[in-house]
């Protein structure tokens, strides 16, 4: 097996993984705007296609035609570069999470050759199986704020920056009680690679041994994520729209992209480090991955149609005063119960 | 490969530490330092040493430096300053020979150092269980005394920003 084949094999996966997801993120946007209208008693998108299907496409269209306006005095570069961080840093993650066992064979003949898949794990159901892979997943998380704090920076106008410096506050603050969460189940999985993690999981959901863990997690997520009831950042009563106020056209559909795509790792991270991630009875694994991370972006929507936002200072109080002792409070007594039960 | 991955990152390291110290704008030498943090996360990926690399970004790039830029976007919105009146010519000599000083030291350190790379990192194992276990076995009190030193730094900090209040 030789390098080129890799390479192109690998970039391939990767391609058709894009391609669903950005498909699905997509579908998020439209998924949402039902949602909420349902729970605020109105039809949501019910014009475009059949219930709204093709809302997504109509939107991008849009979004694409719009003229792509850069204000007199923002600092050029970190405007443009902004939105495409937070693009980049939000897909990045989606790398190390498995959503199946195995995707393809283990090997296919093409044209009468062989071609064993095997090699550098082109047959399973993540794109690359890191040993670190969690503390990766951690990295891009704590790299996506720069999208935002540069963007808010870079627009040269108060709202946008009031939105970039509340996020970097809120980032910091909850980026701790987000790590300390699923200390718990790094000691219960005894490895930081997302395969061996879900692999632990085969007999009893580490929801179950770790449930104010998951708790928290769900709860650091949102706020890590900017949604409501966490969404300072774009406060529109307080802050226009927050960072993103000057941005237009495609430069604010990255933006939105990255949003959704937030939304989506962070289901699929949950999914995966409590709730067994692709394992479940009778139905395929990829089935089980995606019901699970669908769930959890349901609740994501549901929550933002049923929450009031916090004020800043209770956003504060209740990160480093109530998250951050209760995720202590969680590795505290996972530790003794792990010593005891041997 | 693993040698032009190598000089590659190294260059990137050298020049953007180059540019963080050469440029007049707080938040630029910020960004550029980012830049290097990544770059040196890069040479540790390709010692073996994953989990350093994974650390050196969550700690240093997404965490410490997200607070450096909150600093200098809350205090410095405009234009640099000129230097100072007081800047004299004793002051340009004393940094030139401390940085001379400095560098010396520097390589004579590396001249002495002995890395024994190869040896430790297995790849199939993961070292992130080799860095726990020589920190709670053989570095355990260097290791809860730093601990012990980041707690003071706290408290000291949580002191002088309540003596501001009163």
């Amino acid at each position: 097996m030789n390098l080129p084949f890799l390479v192109i094999f690998t970039s391939l996966k990767i391609l058709v993984i894009l391609v669903v997801f950005l498909t699905v993120i997509a579908y998020t946007v439209l998924l949402e705007r039902k949602v909420l209208g349902f729970i605020q008693l109105r039809y949501g998108p019910n014009r475009v296609g059949p219930w709204g299907l093709l809302q997504p496409l109509a939107d991008l269209l849009k979004l694409l035609f719009k003229e792509d306006f850069t204000p007199p005095g923002v600092n050029k570069v970190l405007f443009t570069m902004a939105p495409i961080i937070t693009a980049t840093t939000a897909f990045l993650p989606f790398a190390v999470i498995p959503f199946s066992q195995t995707m393809l064979p283990e090997y296919f003949h093409f044209y009468g050759f062989k071609i064993d898949l095997t090699q550098a794990g082109l047959n399973l159901g993540v794109i690359a199986d890191i040993n670190v892979g969690l503390l990766y997943v951690f990295a891009m998380g704590s790299l996506a704020v720069y999208g935002a704090v540069l963007g808010g920076w870079a627009s040269n106008n108060k709202y946008s920056l009031l939105g970039g410096l509340r996020l970097s506050a809120q980032m910091v603050s909850y980026e701790l009680a987000l790590g300390l969460s699923i200390i718990g189940v790094l000691m219960l999985a005894g490895s930081l690679s997302l395969v061996k993690i879900v692999e632990a999981q085969q007999h009893m959901w580490f929801v179950v041994y770790q449930p104010l863990g998951f708790i928290l997690f769900l709860t650091a997520a949102f706020a890590e994520c900017a949604r409501t009831p966490f969404d300072l950042i774009e406060c529109e009563n307080e802050l226009v729209a927050g960072y993103q106020t000057e941005y237009s056209s495609m430069k604010f559909a990255l933006f939105m992209l990255g949003e959704y795509c937030h939304i989506i790792v962070a289901s699929a991270l949950a999914t995966t480090l409590f709730l067994g991630g692709w394992q479940g009875p009778f139905l395929p694994p990829i089935v089980w991955f995606v019901l699970k991370t669908f769930v959890l972006v349901f609740f994501f929507i549901w929550v933002r149609g049923t929450f009031p936002r916090f004020r800043f200072d209770q956003l504060m109080y209740l990160g480093w005063k109530v998250l951050l002792p209760l995720a202590l409070l969680n590795i505290l007594v996972t530790g003794v119960v792990m010593l005891v039960l041997g | 490969m693993q040698q032009l991955f190598f000089l590659a990152l190294a260059a990137i390291a050298l020049i953007s530490g180059v540019l963080v110290v050469f440029q007049t704008h707080p938040l630029r030498s910020a960004l550029w330092l980012i830049v290097n943090f990544f770059a040196v996360a890069g040479l540790y990926l390709l010692a073996h040493a994953e989990f350093i690399a994974a650390i050196q970004i969550i700690v240093y790039a997404g965490a410490i430096m997200v607070l450096f830029l909150f600093v200098i976007m809350l205090l410095n919105l405009r234009r640099p300053e000129e230097a100072p009146p007081g800047y004299r010519l004793g002051q340009k000599l004393a940094a030139v020979a401390l940085a001379a000083l400095s560098a010396v030291v520097l390589v004579y350190g590396f001249f002495q150092a002995q890395i024994p790379l190869a040896k430790e990192t297995t790849v199939s194992v993961g070292n992130t269980e080799s860095i726990a276990q020589s920190l709670f076995t053989n570095y355990l009190l260097p290791f809860e005394v730093t601990s012990v030193l980041l707690l003071v730094a706290i408290v000291g900090a949580v002191i002088l920003s309540k003596s501001k209040l009163k």
